[in-house]
């Protein structure tokens, strides 16, 4: 069966007048119909920027190279208008930030119906009744009145869902989050969650999640791929990965995140050190410096990711010794 | 999101200072991206290099400013008799003139510029040190001044004040001194409001240490470009009372002036208009260049 | 949106007296009388003359009839053009004066806007670079510069345009002074809109909507140019301020009819009353046109109305 998303060894530089930065490095992974797919990792691990790369968005000194198929068909060298047919119609990303991400001198009724009009040819009137129904759905209070609001209008909440009303109005196969709750208090968090969820079960959208919140993938995905330093470094059923994580950057994510167990007066356990910065990459593997299960091997050649279990894979020189 | 030289410049040295990194200092770095700009570093030694024209030219020139000779009364360029840019209508030596106008446009830019400044810098930071609604005063004061032709005000001052060139100066930097004290006072409150500030104070730096180390840098960047930018229009502004009659007299010259001699010959004799509005426009391009490469090497943006 | 007209006229109204004021009070504290250069008449002269001028008065009873009479719109006689008061040269030359500031102000918006968009949509191409050094050249070089290099050019070795004159507007006589006049705010508006595009351009909202499947010219029309705009309006005070002063040299070198040749005339020739005059009609004018781009302004940014509202 093939899948809807096949992502394989995508890479994605970028110039910079310190040199060429690799942000994405040897990416491969795969999508099916429906399911629920989460990214996890820290700032800079390259998780937005690939995600971007597949949909023609990074910015203009970017680059992206290797093969993203969308049902078979390879849209990473698409043309900017066979790549605006799948755009916001078949492939939809909802972005962190909903205050910038909103264009802020046009309403938002009018945004939202923007893409209907576009993608389903629908006059204004026609988009406009599907829109109120879409801010029903993301259960956007007074919506008639809402339409004709400017971004600056309403809350952290609302504009997320816009965001997300925005890009589910077209009834995409693959919704892109890229860390949607990051800008919101916990409480709006769980809302937001759980109107992803809705969505994704009544729908049958695909989801890509981007987060560095495990908690987050631990309600919501099905599968879990964890990215360190432009690399994959784990990938697998999320209920196999949290109870056994093989891989030691992914041990010590789950280790650190806090417990009511546990000694109040013992100190948070951390993965000690930083994430390398990409411009200055040796061999080895990235995350060797702050592994402690790191022996000669480790520095002198990048593990690869080979199979640990069902479904599960890692790269980490010790799981292949 | 964008970051204004200030934050760039602020949070970055806490930051590799807190993270134990070696760190270039930003000045370090910013005079590197300053160097390898080539038009601003060009336009700095073409800069110079009609600086000390204008000053040591008229000292050896063989020709001196008034020396008018009937004979050769607007003679076209040639190299006999020292009279590379040609003579003017009294047959006075155009390059000779042309240099020393150059002192008298550069000088007038300059201390403009300084008064300009002065009063800019001192007004902004108050405004911005102060804040509320002395503040708000003061910078309403200055959005309703900044709308003026204040041109208008400069002739009105040079009118009743008698065309005296110092008068020039302070008529011109009176009111010029507008934009930079936006720019200082809105530095001031940048600076003020910085969490880097805070932080700094929180973990024991001395006051003239902060203020060293991240209120001046901070204030002082956008307004080292502004500077920059501001010389070039106020020669342009001099000339253009010297082109109307109410800037520099006789028997001084300046570009403006000369500009305006040479216009009325412009189909007789062009060489009269082309060498001082050419000089006056390389130097305006320098200024320029090198605002722009100030203002990149702080605040490097893609441009 | 009537409060926000209200504030902006509390403020406007205080400045234009502040300014009436200065220049009244600059001009009597000037060394020497305004009858200097006729100093050679006979004393019972000079004195009827200052009493015919309310120069024999206090002065604050100067003022007071100053003010009096500016409200009514007289500013009193002309010192220079004898036979002619203040306001009847200034309705004599604003006319024309008006009509080459705004037909510049239009060249220059519509000119410099467009270089500027296709300058940040092509950005960093030969075009960009084009447009870019052109600016820098609009900028570097002043208009009184410019203004007689065209006039050489196109007329006197073309022959196309007419080199001086007004001739009742017709419109060969505005091409090149309108021209002179509207470069150098070609050149600024120019930068400053390919500054804006380019940093609309940068942004998030940008990326959303080309994420949502918009053609360019979707993008740019409606989400990116509204708000490059703005800085262009901010600009604008400055802008009509810009070409009130080019007009005065403009006027001169084409030797136009307009309230700029009287003024630096009255300038010289220390035409006191000419001079103040033009001084506090130019700035109303200006005050006025400032609180119409804020309009503009307010117009085109919905967070500023809201401020307002």
């Amino acid at each position: 069966m093939s899948a809807l998303i096949d992502c394989e060894h995508l890479e994605v530089r970028f110039r910079t007048e310190h040199g060429d930065v690799c942000a994405v490095n040897d990416l491969s992974f795969q999508l099916e119909a429906g399911e629920c797919l989460g990214i996890v990792g820290e700032s800079g691990s390259g998780k937005s920027q690939s995600m971007l790369a597949m949909l023609g968005l990074l910015a203009d000194n970017g680059h992206a190279t290797g093969i993203v198929r969308y049902r078979g068909r390879d849209i990473l060298n698409l043309s900017r208008r066979e790549l605006d047919k799948l755009r916001g119609d078949r492939l939809a990303m909802v972005f962190q930030d909903a205050l910038s991400g909103l264009t802020p001198t046009m309403r938002i009724g009018e945004q939202l119906a923007e893409s209907l009009m576009r993608h389903r040819g629908l006059s204004r009137a026609a988009a406009k009744s599907r829109v109120l129904e879409m801010l029903e759905i993301v259960k956007i209070p007074a919506p008639a009145t809402r339409y004709r609001a400017y971004p600056f209008e309403l809350s952290g909440g609302m504009r997320q869902r816009v965001m997300i009303a925005m890009a589910m109005l077209c009834q995409p196969e693959v919704l892109i989050c890229d860390e949607p709750t990051t800008a919101l208090d916990v409480t709006v968090q769980a809302q937001i969650l759980r109107l992803l969820d809705g969505l994704k079960r009544h729908t049958g959208t695909a989801i890509i999640l981007i987060t560095h919140d495990l908690g987050v993938v631990a309600g919501l995905c099905n599968r879990v791929l964890i990215m360190y330093a432009g690399r994959a470094v784990e990938m697998g059923n999320t209920a196999d990965i949290y109870s056994a994580p093989q891989h030691p950057y992914t041990a010590g994510l789950l280790r650190s995140i806090p417990t009511l167990k546990g000694d109040p007066a013992t100190d948070l356990p951390t993965i000690p050190g930083q994430p390398p910065s990409l411009e200055q990459r040796g061999p080895g593997c990235a995350f060797a410096e702050r592994c402690e299960h790191a022996f000669d091997p480790c520095t002198r050649q990048t593990p690869q990711l080979a199979s640990v279990g069902t479904a599960h894979i890692a790269a980490c020189h010790r799981l292949n010794s | 999101m964008s970051a204004k030289p200030g934050e760039l410049l602020g949070s970055g040295a806490l930051a590799s200072a807190a993270a134990g990194q070696a760190s270039r200092s930003l000045w370090a770095q910013a005079a590197r991206r300053f160097r390898r700009n080539r038009a601003a570093m060009g336009s700095v030694y073409i800069l110079s290099l009609i600086a000390v024209t204008a000053v040591l030219v008229p000292m050896f020139w063989p020709h001196g400013i008034e020396d008018a000779s009937w004979e050769k009364i607007l003679a076209p360029p040639s190299f006999d008799d020292w009279h590379w840019f040609g003579t003017d209508a009294n047959g006075r030596d155009l390059l000779v003139r042309v240099f020393y106008g150059g002192r008298i446009s550069l000088t007038i830019g300059l201390l403009t510029t300084m008064v300009a400044l002065s009063i800019g810098v001192t007004y902004g930071a108050l405004a911005g040190f102060v804040g509320g609604r002395t503040d708000g005063f003061m910078m309403r004061f200055v959005d309703v001044l900044y709308s003026l032709p204040l041109l208008f005000f400069i002739i009105l001052l040079v009118t009743v004040f008698g065309r005296n060139i110092y008068l020039v100066f302070v008529a011109i930097g009176a009111v010029e001194w507008l934009t930079m004290s936006r720019i200082v006072r809105g530095q001031t409150l940048t600076v003020k409001s910085k969490e880097f500030v805070e932080s700094a104070v929180a973990i024991g730096m001395s006051r003239s240490a902060i203020l060293a180390r991240y209120i001046i840098p901070n204030v002082l960047g956008p307004v080292v470009v502004y500077v920059t930018l501001l010389i070039p229009t106020n020669i342009v502004i001099e000339s253009y009372l010297s082109f109307i009659g109410l800037g520099v007299q006789e028997p001084l010259t300046s570009w403006g002036l000369l500009i305006s001699q040479g216009s009325g010959q412009l189909d007789s004799a062009p060489w009269l208009i082309f060498f001082p509005a050419t000089l006056l426009a390389i130097t305006m391009f320098c200024f320029n260049f090198i605002g722009d490469g100030l203002r990149d090497a702080l605040d490097p943006r893609d441009r | 949106m009537s409060a926000f007209i209200l504030r902006r006229l509390l403020i406007a109204i205080p400045t234009v007296c502040v300014i009436a004021t200065a220049s009244f009070f600059l001009m009597r504290a000037a060394p020497g009388g305004p009858f200097d250069a006729e100093a050679d008449l006979e004393p019972e002269v000079l004195e009827n003359i200052r009493a015919a001028y309310d120069l024999d008065k206090p002065l604050l009873v100067q003022f007071q009839i100053y003010v009096s009479n500016a409200i009514r719109g007289d500013f009193g006689p002309s010192l220079v053009y004898k036979d002619f008061s203040v306001t009847e040269l200034v309705a004599i030359g604003l006319p024309v004066s008006l009509q080459l500031g705004a037909w510049a102000m239009l060249v220059a918006l519509v000119l410099g806007g467009l270089a500027g968009i296709i300058a940040a949509l092509r950005q960093n191409r030969l075009i960009d670079h084009a447009i870019m050094a052109m600016a820098m050249t609009g900028i570097a070089i002043p208009s009184f510069v410019v203004a007689p290099i065209l006039a050489l050019f196109f007329g006197l070795y073309l022959r196309l345009l007419p080199v001086a004159g007004w001739n009742d507007g017709a419109w060969q006589n505005m091409v090149l002074p309108v021209t002179a006049l509207a470069l150098p705010q070609v050149a600024v508006i120019a930068r400053l809109v390919r500054g804006g595009m380019l940093e609309v351009l940068r942004s998030n909202f940008v990326r959303t909507a080309r994420a949502k499947g918009l053609p360019e010219y979707r993008v740019v029309s409606a989400h990116v140019l509204r708000s490059a705009l703005i800085p262009l309006v901010g600009y604008l005070g400055p802008a009509l301020a810009g070409i009130m002063t080019g007009s005065l040299v403009i006027e001169l070198i084409f030797n136009l009819p307009g309230i700029g040749r009287y003024f630096i005339q009255g300038a010289l020739n220390r035409d006191y009353p000419l001079v103040m005059g033009v001084v506090v009609i130019y700035a109303c004018l200006i005050i006025t046109l400032n609180l119409l781009s804020d309009l503009a302004y307010a117009a085109l940014d919905p967070r500023v109305r809201r401020a307002y509202r």
